[in-house]
């Protein structure tokens, strides 16, 4: 198929739009530091602190988000419509108003924190509200990428399964999840990827201290103050990782068709 | 090939303009420290103002941000901006604002101030990156006090917002900050009014609108007086 000549033009604006304020970064970072600058403890901190809760939130997106994708895929009926709805809203949310949500409902004097305070739970200001911040980012982004995924994905060799005798687990977990296995590996990526760039929920739901709720955007966010040279290590730092799990996700999502 | 390139080229070049076309109001664009903006708009409501840290302010004025007036909550970003040869004249001080000490209303915790009572409570105070957390430290150790808060916050309105939603029992924040909240209440710190930060206002170098801005920057300085403090500002040194 031919590409229309004009559709170069935006193209060429998309693009600069895209990768010349990467670029800028990449040109003004300190490269010959980066190896100091890393090694540093509160960089060190940040992105030992970045990486265990975006693998604990990465597993909580997966156990409760695959079910979800599931149901939402197989079922038919008006509330399937709203459900769609309410998960997706996250995805899309300023991070500010993430972060008001779950502090309102979770915060020590929130819809069901103050339940939970009583009881002695208090989450917030712990590494556990920076997990919950995380998973309520990224959860919509698996549930929908993987529930296209179900849908698109023929029935035909569940149906047979079914027919053979297989229970609905045994043809989910034998059947349905290796057809799935790609997309649920790159709707995983796009979830850890989103998880690692959290930041508005984070910041006003659990806080800023460092090794315990500071994770790799916020410690950015303060070192923009004082230390410019640290705050672009650790910005060339997380785009690279973006740039490899997203990489990484399109590559599952072609394997996948 | 070359076509295509040149397409490119064109393309790219369509988004550069739009830098170009700012409106231009009549008074001066001032770019004030966010402490300021609940008093700035009624004292000059003409100029038109764009709020944030003063850190920030001056990065965007470094960039090339069309700025005539710049206000900051301290002193030392006012003399980086002088140091990057942003401003034009020599920058003035027209309030000061000190720290205090914030409890969640009704005082859950039962902080007596800033003391032993801090103990355990859920404390959250401004991180010692940024100046609010810089004088929270030297307050702290001027009282002989080791502070140990639950979170350092970049922003003094993280710190509040903190307070407000009972998330944290206290909190340290500017007099400015408690003024301009009926959620919390707020305790004098000793010491504290010994150790203001200060605000100091200039004309940005090359501004636009330099007759506006040096008009701006007087009445400012002149003001000092019911409206400055009835926001918690206290007077200049």
């Amino acid at each position: 198929m031919s590409i229309p000549r004009w559709a170069w033009v935006p193209f060429g604006v998309a693009l600069a739009l895209l990768a010349v304020p990467i670029l800028g970064l990449l040109v003004r970072a300190p490269w010959t530091r980066l190896p100091e600058l890393l090694t540093s403890e509160r960089a060190l901190d940040a992105l030992g602190l970045s990486l265990a809760s975006c693998v604990v939130s990465t597993l909580l997106v997966l156990i409760i988000g695959t079910p979800t994708a599931l149901v939402l895929a197989r079922s038919t009926g008006r509330w399937t419509g709203w459900v769609r709805t309410l998960v997706t809203v996250p995805m899309v949310l300023p991070p500010v108003v993430a972060g008001l949500a779950l502090l309102t409902t979770l915060g020590r004097r929130g819809l069901l924190g103050q339940h939970l305070s009583v009881v002695g739970i208090e989450i917030g200001f712990t590494t556990a509200a920076v997990v919950v911040a995380q998973t309520f980012v990224a959860l919509p982004f698996l549930v929908v990428s993987l529930e296209g995924a179900i849908r698109t994905a023929g029935g035909d060799y569940e149906r047979a399964a079914a027919h053979l005798g297989a229970s609905p687990t045994r043809t989910f977990l034998t059947v349905t999840m290796p057809v799935l296995a790609p997309a649920v590996a790159s709707g995983t990526a796009l979830a850890f990827a989103r998880a690692l760039g959290e930041f508005g929920a984070t910041l006003t739901f659990a806080g800023s201290l460092q090794g315990v709720t500071r994770t790799l955007p916020l410690e950015i966010y303060l070192l923009r103050e004082t230390d410019t040279d640290l705050a672009l290590a650790l910005a060339v730092v997380l785009l690279a990782v973006a740039a490899v799990i997203v990489g990484l996700s399109q590559r599952l999502r072609g394997a996948h068709g | 090939m070359t076509q295509r390139l040149a397409l490119l080229v064109a393309g790219a070049a369509l988004i550069l303009p739009l830098a170009a076309c700012s409106p231009a109001p009549d008074g001066p664009t001032v770019f004030a420290a966010s402490s300021l903006s609940g008093v700035l708009p009624g004292i000059e409501p003409e100029a038109s103002y764009s709020f944030d840290g003063s850190s920030g302010l001056v990065d965007q004025i470094a960039g090339g941000a069309p700025a005539d007036v710049f206000a900051s909550a301290d002193q030392r970003t006012m003399e980086r901006a002088v140091s990057e040869g942003l401003i034009d004249g020599e920058p003035r001080m027209f309030a000061t604002n000190h720290l205090v000490l914030i409890v969640a209303k009704d005082n859950p915790a039962g902080v007596t101030g800033f003391d032993a009572s801090l103990d355990g409570v859920k404390l959250v105070v401004c991180a010692t990156e940024v100046p609010c957390g810089a004088a929270t430290q030297r307050l702290a150790e001027a009282n002989g006090l080791t502070l140990m808060p639950v979170s350092e916050e970049t922003k003094v309105a993280d710190v509040l917002g903190k307070v407000v939603s009972g998330e944290a029992d206290a909190g340290l924040v500017y007099a400015t900050d408690a003024a301009g909240s009926d959620a919390v209440e707020a305790i004098d710190v000793p010491g504290a009014e010994d150790d203001p930060n200060t605000y100091w206002v200039a004309v940005v170098k090359g501004a636009a609108h330099a007759e506006a801005a040096r008009a701006y920057v007087d009445s400012l300085v002149g003001e000092w007086g019911d409206d400055l403090q009835h926001f918690g500002f206290g007077p200049p040194l």
